[in-house]
Parts: structure tokens; sequence; C-alpha cells
């Protein structure tokens, strides 16, 4: 092996973890460190000797699994959990099952206005989340809404949109409204990737257009509807901005209406960084056991598939 | 006259499908609605909002506008700009660390990859706030809160960027032509440059897009990290606005005109490069 060789094979050698350095440097700073450190201060409280006045006066000490016991039980946190839990029984299936049908129609031969009414149902997800919630929110308000003006010249009850109930079909609406439209172009693209000689084959069977779409079209984008399924999912634990924003229109939504406001309520609200890690650790695990649990089982699903 | 009668006539209705139109089309009015309202609103002076049909046009735009930008001397627009600063740094800094993350873990054979490569992408599913609120301790810890730093610096490495650069540069630049360009006798890094890059570009736009969106709809970062107004983004900004707004009314026409203000230059962006989005690649991700 000449010098020239052996300096180019080690050039190749270390090449990949040299183009890899940004990337690492980058995660250890700002994802394996932070989340190392909301560990350990997960671990922490501060004690306060006498007064709690002066320097020296607040020590920080080793809590145990105090935080944690303490953000289990706490009603607030799981008062937020099962609101969340509400919320996505609702955005989940609506969403999907919205993506799933336009992007079906716009599937469809014979169709007018394709372009169109494929990019104005995909522009909401070029409007930050907070704007929507912020023109929604207007749109619930009585004195400015269209809807309220309606239903008053139709001389109809007007109902409380930002309370109760209803609260949580306004919220869901606007994550609907933004996580339509991209879920369809995900799952139209892989609509365009069948081949036309399956459809074709279909039809002389003598197969409808529902048919069509129900046995060959659904079970095929399959793989589509399993990743907007659990990305809707991941979203739907971490909102945040939408009710963050709506809450100055509505008495009705808490500052600490779902956990990761709560997180934040705790954090720099009521200062307790201790309690917030334990409970940004929690909130973190129950995402990853979601959504790891959830793409087993959609794994095992298209394995048992393929044995048939 | 007659041979016309006789012969079968095409129905209107299998002319074009229109059922599936019509609910496209209801589909679209939907999407559309708010972003109409607003536009609409925004044209209305305070009092008109509260008292006239709202989808009546009102009078009041140039004023709003104005006094929009006369709000805490323009700091309105300084808002925007710090947004297309945010989100144009972030975002071309993040393609470039996936375009290179991306290209090392498709075409190079070496220890430790796939683990790298699993470890990068948990961050996907990593909350948000899980990071951000040790994110801010630490940054603080640095003297960097409350800093343009503090806001650019966590979203530059994007797992889910470098999870579609390596798809991309997988699917995009063959094992053959590396291997040509190493006959020459280019280094590797020259390889990726001059022979690689040209190659992944479409790919990237789409990275780039992607991650120009996230930033600019970023708020929680932000929201945590900045106390100064002056270096918000615009959607800090306008929750803010709102949040006053809500103690004195005559705040709502500027968060309207606001809003609508803040989504021209994002729709302006979505309509003209929608055409060159790879969207196939989501989908062709999923496949693999």
């Amino acid at each position: 092996m000449t010098r020239a060789t052996r300096r180019k094979a080690y050039g190749v050698k270390s090449a990949p973890y040299v183009f890899l350095v940004p990337a690492t440097a980058l995660f250890l700073l700002f994802f394996a460190l932070p989340i190392g450190y909301a560990l350990y201060l997960s671990f922490r409280r501060t004690e306060v000797s006498g007064l709690g006045l002066g320097k020296g006066a607040r020590t920080e000490i080793w809590a145990g699994l105090a935080n944690y016991t303490e953000a289990l039980s706490d009603s607030e946190l799981l008062h937020g959990a099962l609101r969340i839990l509400g919320y996505g029984a609702i955005v989940v299936p609506v969403m999907l099952g919205l993506a799933l049908l336009f992007a079906l129609l716009l599937d469809t031969e014979r169709l007018r206005l394709r372009g169109f009414t494929r990019l104005a149902i995909f522009l909401p997800y070029a409007i930050p989340g907070v704007v929507a919630a912020l023109m929604w929110g207007f749109l619930y308000l009585p004195d400015v809404s269209p809807f309220y003006f309606l239903l008053d010249k139709a001389g109809l009850p007007q109902p409380g949109l930002l309370d109760g109930g209803p609260l949580y079909l306004a919220l869901a609406n606007i994550a609907v409204w933004g996580g339509t439209g991209f879920n369809m172009i995900v799952i139209y693209t892989s609509l365009r990737a069948i081949p036309a000689e399956i459809f074709e084959a279909a039809r002389l069977d003598g197969c409808s257009q529902w048919q069509i779409a129900l046995r060959i079209k659904i079970p095929m984008v399959a793989p589509s509807l399993v990743l907007t399924f659990f990305f809707s999912i991941i979203a739907t634990l971490q909102v945040f901005n939408e009710p963050t924003t709506l809450k100055p229109l509505t008495n009705s939504l808490s500052s600490t209406w779902s956990p990761l406001m709560k997180v934040y309520q705790d954090a720099f609200v009521n200062n307790d960084i201790y309690a917030a890690a334990a409970q940004a650790v929690i909130i973190a695990v129950a995402t990853l056991t979601l959504s790891f649990g959830f793409l087993k089982a959609a794994n095992s699903r298209t394995k048992q598939g393929d044995h048939q | 006259m007659t041979t016309q009668l006789v012969r079968p006539l095409p129905t209107a209705p299998r002319r074009f499908a229109l059922v599936p139109t019509a609910a496209l089309l209801l589909g679209a009015l939907y999407c559309l609605l708010p972003v109409a309202w607003v536009l609409v609103a925004s044209t209305k002076s305070g009092s008109e909002l509260f008292s006239t049909f709202t989808f009546l046009p009102g009078t009041g735009f140039a004023d709003n506008v104005s006094e929009l930008s006369a709000y805490r001397d323009g700091v309105y627009w300084k808002w925007m700009v710090n947004s297309a600063f945010y989100a144009g740094a972030g975002a071309l800094l993040s393609t470039a660390v996936s375009a290179i993350s991306g290209y090392a873990l498709a075409v190079y054979r070496f220890r430790g990859k796939e683990s790298i490569f699993n470890i990068l992408l948990a961050g996907v599913l990593m909350p948000p706030v899980i990071l951000a609120v040790p994110q801010y301790l630490l940054l603080a810890k640095a003297d960097l809160t409350d800093s343009y730093l503090s806001v650019l610096l966590p979203v530059i490495l994007s797992p889910y960027g470098v999870y579609l650069a390596r798809i991309y540069a997988a699917a995009a630049v063959p094992g053959d032509v590396i291997e040509a360009g190493r006959m020459d006798g280019g280094s590797e890094w020259r390889i990726f440059r001059t022979i690689a890059l040209p190659m992944m570009l479409p790919g990237l736009v789409t990275v780039f897009l992607f991650q120009f969106v996230a930033i600019w709809n970023n708020f929680l970062l932000p929201y945590i990290m900045l106390g100064d107004d002056e270096k918000f983004p615009v959607t800090l900004g306008l929750y803010t606005l709102l949040q006053q707004g809500s103690t004195t009314p005559a705040l709502y026409t500027l968060v309207i005109t606001g809003a609508l203000l803040a989504i021209v230059p994002l729709i302006a962006l979505f309509l003209v490069i929608q055409r060159f989005w790879s969207l196939d690649l989501l989908s062709g991700a999923v496949k693999s």
C-alpha cells in the first residue's frame, strides 16, 4: 500500500465521523445535556433554612422520588392529561378521517379544480398555530363572529363556544383545521405512487370506485396512515400554543389546561423547576411509551397481514 | 337533428365528478374561511369591528396598518424582521447540518452508524418542553438567555431534517459516482461538496422549507427564552398584543391586522414554492 492510498483509506474511514461532528455536538449540547439536566433536577429540591432570607439560606438537596410521587398524585396534572385525552379523541380521528377522505377524493377521476382545492386545504399548514388560534378565537367571540351574527339574525340560541364541552370542540377545530391538509398531502402522495394497472385490473373485475377505494387504496396507503397517526398523537400530547393563545379570550381555559402548560406554569411562574422537571420527564416517558407501543402494534399488524 | 336525438347523450354528471368536487370545495371553503375573515376584518376600524356584519369590508385598512406601524415605534415590523431572521438563518443552518449528516449516514458504512442515527431520531419524540426548560436553565448559566442565539441555536439540529436528508441522499446519490470521484483523487469533502450536494439539492429544498415553516411557527422556545420584546418573533409579539387586547379591546384591530400581515409572507412563500416541494419524500420514507 502506497502512502497516498493509505492516507486516502484513512480519509474515507474518518470522513463520516468528521461529517457527523456538527450534528453530534449540537445533539450533546441541546438534546442530551438538557435531558440529563432535567433528569438530575427532577431528583432535587431546595431546602430553606431559617427564614429563607439571605445567601445560603436556600440549598439544593437530593429529593429522591419525592417530585415524582408529588407529580403523579397532583390532580391538576391528572386533569390536564384527561383533558388532552378528550381533546385527542376528537382531533385525531376527525383530522385523519378528513385527510383520508380528501386524499381519496383528490385521487378520483374527472375531478374539477383539483389543484385549487388541494392547495386551499393544504394552506393552513403554512399558518402558525398562534395565528390560527387567534383567527379562530375571534370567530368564536360573540361580538365579532359571523356565526353568532347569523344565529342572531335567525333568532337561534347562541352557544358559548369557549366554555365547557364546546371548548374542546373549539380547540379541536383549530388543530383539525391546521393539520388536515398536511396529512392529506402525505396520504395523497402515497396514493399517487400506486401503479395504475392495479386499478385497471380491479375495474375489469367489476369493482366500483367505492370498492377500489375501500379494498385497494386504503390498505395500500396503510403505512402513511400509520405515520400520520403517529405524528398526530405526538402533536396532541404536546399541545401548548393554541390553548395558550386562546386563554386571554376566555376564563374557562386555566393556565394549567394541558400538561405542558402546567410544566411551564411550575417552571416559570411558580419557580419550582424541580417539580416541573419531574413532570416533564413523566410526560416524555408517557409520550415515548405511547409512540413505541403504537409503532409496535402497527408493525405486528402489518406482519400478520403479510402471513396471510 | 334526429341523429342527435338517437345518439346516446353524454349525461352531465358523467362529464366530471360532481360529488367529489363539491366535497373538496367544501373542504377548501372551511380552510379559507378564517383567512378570508381576517382579510375582511383587517379593513375595519375599531368601531366597525363590533358593529357591522363581519363579512362586510370596512374603511379602515390603511389606518389600521399605519396604527400598527406606529405602535411602540414600529415594534411590529421588528418582530417580522426577527421572524425572518430566526426562520431564514435557522433553516439555512439546519439544512446544512442535515445535509452533511444525512449524506454521511447514507453513503458510508462505519461502526455505530445505526446507533447514531437512532439516537438522533429519538430527538423527534422528545416533547419540546422537556428540552426547553433545561435548555433555558443551561443557557441562563452561559448567560445566553434573552438573546437571538438562545432562539437560534436549539433549532439548528433537526432530527427530522437529518432523517429526510439521509433518505434523499440514499436515493439521489449513486455509489458509483462517489467511487468515481475517489478514483479521480477527490477528497471526501470535495466529493460531498461538488458531486453529492448538487444531486441532493431538490431534497434539501424540502428540508429547508419544512424547517423554515417550523421555525416561523415556533412559539414555545421564544416564549421561554425571551424577555425583551424587541427580540420577539411575530408569533410571540402577536400573542402579547392579544393578551393586552383582552383588557384594551381597541388593540383588537391591531391584532387582526397584525395577524393578516404575518401570514402574507408565508402564504406568498407557500404559493411560490409549493411546486418545488418533493413531498413524495415523505411517503417514500414510509415505504422504505
